[in-house]
């Protein structure tokens, strides 16, 4: 699309096809307008009906989430999700995505997926406190892949670290479909008092709109409307649609913001991202139920000649939306003075429900708030079960001939690089800063204490694209029992969740279907496990020349530590313990990490999961790491017992020994995955404790053998079928990335 | 930097330096006065003597 | 006793230095903004890590010539004790306070895990409760930490004791494998010629606590308080 296009020198009716909506989008429009909208107006209508501002095509399946529960603040709907952890105090947190940009320009893309992710959450009031991420890539065997990976990892440490927020967790995962389009999902989380929270609502007629931060310019004009198509080989030439990061300008902001909440000088904050100063304009007015009128030359440019269309849709990061009240304006100016930054009155709030933006005097668009931000069509899509479904579900994992050298298998899962160690990752991270983190990366949940209050807070984010691929429904269940899950290993109580849903092109039956068996999945394992979705996102349309990506819903979960010393690691911390698994013995080959990186195969029935087993299982554990009766958790997941032990054994650097019943198929017992299924050390004197526990919460407990030495031995039915030494497991596990990232 | 060159395709790439360079728009009497406020900031912020080197060009513009 | 942590826009390490000598070792602290050119009392500075003004021309080099720089400068001047820690160090030696400079890392990646240091003067203010030769585990976060200095430079910094911390295996050997940025001579921490100056890149305010994963750290800030309480029985006698 030419500038000139997008400017509008042409008659709209050839217009809107060209900015992305329909012919019945547009009628809508007119409907809702009254009158034919002019070009600038359509720009608006065009960036806030995109998919990604408007979730046209999602909207009705996210009503099925359960959003409400005793601890929930702000569900959905606002910036962030916000949940209450008692004295006071709340959790803010959100997951988005940041693929398409990550695809064509992965430094940056991923860099301002971070600050995007991170502005959510202080527009809300919260002082930041920890960043995750989840990202998937084609696999690392060529040089693009290793580009794409590099890009990202870098960008992410690059604006993370620069801003001074911990980067303390995440998940990497490598599959041919991600190639062209890899996942890049960043969440934040921020802690603040509850009564400090403010909403991004456009309040008090007479009440200034500011705009502080960095200057306006043309960098991501139209991204939002680039995000919601399919990426294709042109994508790269749309450079200019990816925006740049400033984590520096960023970090002030911070600073910036959360003195001006403190001090309780604004009514209203809103950031700028997706679809610039339109969304944050028309968003803040509809919320509040109020109109706005704007002078649009006040807002500072960076470069000259900017159009007015261009104003109101350039998506320069670093940017933030302030409501003030006339008599506060000047402390708040005081404010960012202090910082060096700017910050220009561009107009005020009005009676009306009309969002009015004049430029030198001549008014380029009035348009009513609530229609530009929420008036867009909702589509129930067609939606139809794919043919792969039913023969892929037909594969038998089982009739494929048995392993015989399991540890030889154990060494392939574990320097397979969906397995292997992502310390090549990490330490490219800064997740110490602020000295709150109790447990890093590398574990199933990352720890962060919480300052003065003597508790902390557990964060994970999980999603297995391989199970929702095979079994939709299935795979949104699993995301969020093991997001969950991983909580109670570590001992904290799930209090909310954040979601972020990247599909393909949901206008076509099957990737709808597969979306919305995801949703139900998921909301269903929400409701039984009683944990509320308070946010999140999604992301359509990734699909690279019709190849789409399989269905990744991915989990990001919050979890209370009433006791921050009192949580539990992964490691076998001391020799002499007894090893059990808690949970069922229900597992499949199907869909495993066994399957793809012993045999190269994605095919099978994943195991299914008992949600009301899994919520006792969870309560089990979390009671048990209460009671310091565990001396180890660690949730057995891709690469079942196997990597899970030796994942223990690396953690804590103690070796270990392991007695499973004799087993026709001992590649099953060993690499086959099910969920529920956790393992965990404890002290031989505390096992009576722990057998009494399990039996009154009805949950299995099997023990399996002991911690010590430097091996980890595994007999079958007496007979060995793993004898390895902890330092080849170390290097296998180790040194991949290092080694293939060179 | 080298290594993603190559990962895009550009084989013959054999050595990357990476520097700074810097845009200044300067009010001055003369080529010499400039050359020596060019002088001065480099000398005290623009590069550190340690580890850096720098050369410069001047050109006249249009104010 | 009173330390005074700088801020500087874009410091980002303040909070845990503040942090550690209020909560962990009950003493007083203060922030000083950047913009400040007098300073009231204070017994020890500390240079914060951080990416300071973004660190975009060079890590500190910004930093390093702000108004409270010159009030740094005057107080170190005076024989005021003065600790740079990752971006206070780089800052400082901008300011021309320490000697030589940091490089991007020999990995040209931004590096954050765990390290040991050895103590190679342990009679500074900063390092007398340290064992000569004691080696402290701290970690390091940076992307610029690689020290560089002249040849000539580095052997005068070896003369007069300047090198206070090397990075070093568990057993106190330098090598590659312990040398997290590719600095030269293993160089983590240097002091200035007359020893009240000192920054290294490692954290010791990082590691103040079990929880967190080390309590070396301590034996830094420990040693500058123990200094004040022995100075103020000579001055009480």
């Amino acid at each position: 699309m030419s500038e000139q296009e997008k400017a509008g020198t042409d008659k709209p009716e050839k217009l809107w096809r060209k900015l992305g909506l329909s012919d019945h989008e547009y009628e809508v429009i007119v409907e809702q307008l009254g009158r034919e909208p002019n070009p600038v107006e359509l720009n608006m209508y065009s960036v806030m009906w995109s998919e990604h501002c408007s979730y046209k095509h999602s909207r009705s399946s996210l009503k099925l989430f359960p959003t409400d529960g005793p601890r929930v603040v702000q569900g959905p709907g606002e910036n962030a999700g916000v949940v209450d952890i008692g004295d006071g105090y709340a959790a803010v947190f959100k997951i988005e995505s940041h693929n398409h940009p990550s695809a064509v320009e992965p430094y940056q893309g991923a860099a301002t997926g971070v600050g995007g992710i991170l502005r959510d959450i202080y527009t809300m009031g919260a002082q930041p406190i920890a960043f995750l991420n989840s990202l998937r890539f084609g696999p690392p065997d060529n040089a693009r892949g290793r580009y794409l990976f590099a890009g990202v990892v870098a960008g992410i440490g690059g604006y993370g670290n620069c801003v001074g927020i911990p980067t303390v967790g995440g998940e990497v995962y490598f599959e041919p479909c991600y190639r062209g389009n890899p996942l890049v999902n960043a969440m934040c989380v921020g802690v603040m008092p509850v009564e400090r929270l403010v909403l991004g609502k456009a309040c008090g007629e007479g009440n200034l709109v500011a705009l502080a931060g960095a200057r306006t310019g043309r960098d991501g004009i139209h991204g939002v409307t680039f995000a919601s198509e399919e990426l294709s080989d042109q994508s790269e030439k749309d450079r200019p649609a990816v925006q740049v990061g400033d984590p520096f300008l960023g970090k002030l902001l911070i600073d910036a913001t959360l003195e001006a909440v403190d001090r309780k000088l604004v009514a209203g904050v809103q950031d700028l991202g997706g679809a610039g100063l339109t969304c944050a304009l028309t968003e803040t007015a509809s919320r509040a139920g109020t109109g706005l009128e704007i002078d649009l030359e006040k807002v500072l440019l960076r470069e000259e000649g900017l159009e007015p269309f261009e104003i109101l849709t350039s998506e320069s990061q670093e940017r933030m939306l302030f409501i003030v009240e006339p008599q506060r304006l000047e402390e708040l100016e005081g404010i960012f003075r202090h910082w060096e930054l700017p910050l220009t009155v561009l107009g005020r709030v009005s009676s009306g429900k009309m969002v009015t933006v004049r430029y030198h005097g001549e008014i380029v668009a009035e348009v009513p708030a609530g229609s530009v931000a929420g008036g867009s069509p909702e589509y129930e899509p067609e939606s139809r079960e794919p043919a792969y479904i039913r023969e892929l579900a037909a594969f038998d994992p089982l009739g494929l001939p048995p392993v015989k050298n399991r540890g030889k298998a154990l060494l392939d899962l574990l320097s397979a690089p969906d397995v292997a160690s992502k310390e090549w990752v990490w330490q490219q991270y800064d997740y110490m800063v602020r000295t709150c983190t109790l447990e890093g990366p590398g574990g199933d949940a990352a720890v962060l204490r919480l300052r003065g209050s003597g508790k902390a807070l557990a964060v994970a984010v999980d999603g297995n694209g391989r199970h929702a691929y095979l079994d939709p429904r299935l795979g949104g269940m699993l995301a969020v029992a093991e997001a969950t899950r991983n909580l109670s290993c570590s001992g904290a109580e799930p209090i909310g969740i954040t979601d972020c849903l990247n599909f393909g092109n949901p206008e076509k039956p099957e990737m709808f279907w597969q979306f919305r068996q995801s949703v139900e999945g998921m909301a269903e394992a929400c409701r039984v496990l009683e944990v509320p979705v308070v946010g999140g996102n999604v992301s359509f349309y990734n699909e690279v020349e019709d190849e789409a990506i399989y269905p990744t819903p991915v989990v990001g979960a919050v979890g209370l530590l009433e006791k921050a010393d009192q949580h539990c690691g992964i490691g076998f911390c001391a020799e002499g313990n007894l090893i059990c698994l808690i949970g069922p013995h229900h597992i499949s080959l199907g869909g495993s990490q066994f399957l793809k990186t012993i045999h190269g195969r994605v095919a099978g029935s994943p195991a299914g999961i008992d949600l009301p087993g899994e919520k006792k299982l969870q309560a089990f554990l979390r009671r048990l790491v209460a009671g310091k009766l565990i001396m180890s958790a660690h949730d057995l997941s891709d690469g079942g017992l196997g990597v899970a032990v030796a994942e223990s054994c690396l953690k804590g650097g103690t070796g270990a020994a392991l007695d499973l019943p004799s087993s026709p198929r001992p590649d099953l017992d060993l690499f086959g995955e099910g969920p529920s299924r956790v393992l965990v050390s404890i002290r031989p004197a505390d096992l009576g404790d722990v057998s009494k526990q399990a039996g009154e919460a009805g949950v299995r407990l099997s023990e399996l053998g002991w911690t010590g030495g430097k091996k980890l031995e595994i007999n079958c039915g007496g007979s060995r079928v793993v004898s390895l030494e902890l330092e080849a497991m170390k290097k296998a596990y180790e040194e991949v990335f290092s080694w293939m990232m060179k | 930097m080298e290594s993603s060159l190559k990962a895009l395709g550009f084989d013959g790439v054999h050595r990357v330096r990476v520097g700074k360079y810097l845009e200044l728009i300067l009010v001055a009497s003369s080529r010499e006065n400039a050359a020596s406020l060019v002088e001065d900031m480099a000398g005290r912020l623009l590069s550190n003597p340690v580890i850096e080197n720098y050369n410069y060009t001047l050109q006249e513009v249009e104010t | 006793m009173k330390f005074g942590v700088i801020v500087f826009p874009g410091s980002n390490c303040d909070l845990d230095a503040y942090h550690l000598v209020r909560d962990v070792l009950n003493e007083r602290v203060e922030y000083v903004g950047y913009d400040r050119r007098l300073l009231g009392y204070y017994d020890v500075l500390i240079l914060p890590g951080g990416f300071s003004y973004g660190d975009y021309l060079r890590s500190g080099a910004i930093a390093a010539r702000t108004p409270v720089m010159e009030a740094v400068a005057d107080f170190a001047d005076r024989g005021g004790l003065v600790l740079g820690i990752c971006n206070g160090f780089q800052a400082l030696t901008e300011a021309g306070l320490l000697p030589g400079a940091l490089c991007r890392n020999g990995s040209l990646q931004f590096r954050c895990r765990q390290v040991y240091v050895r103590v190679d003067n342990n009679s500074l203010p900063f390092t007398t409760l340290a064992a000569e030769g004691e080696v402290l585990r701290m970690p390091v976060a940076h992307g610029d930490g690689s020290y560089y200095a002249p040849p000539e430079l580095l052997q005068e910094l070896d003369r007069n004791g300047q090198v206070v911390f090397r990075y070093a295996d568990q057993d106190g050997r330098t090598n590659t494998e312990a040398n997290p940025n590719g600095s030269i001579d293993n160089i983590a921490g240097v002091s200035n010629r007359s020893g009240n100056v000192i920054g290294l890149m490692p954290h010791p305010e990082r590691a103040g606590e079990i929880a967190l994963g080390s309590e070396d750290g301590l034996v830094i800030f420990k040693s500058l308080i123990g200094h004040f309480q022995n100075r103020e029985v000579v001055e009480d006698v």
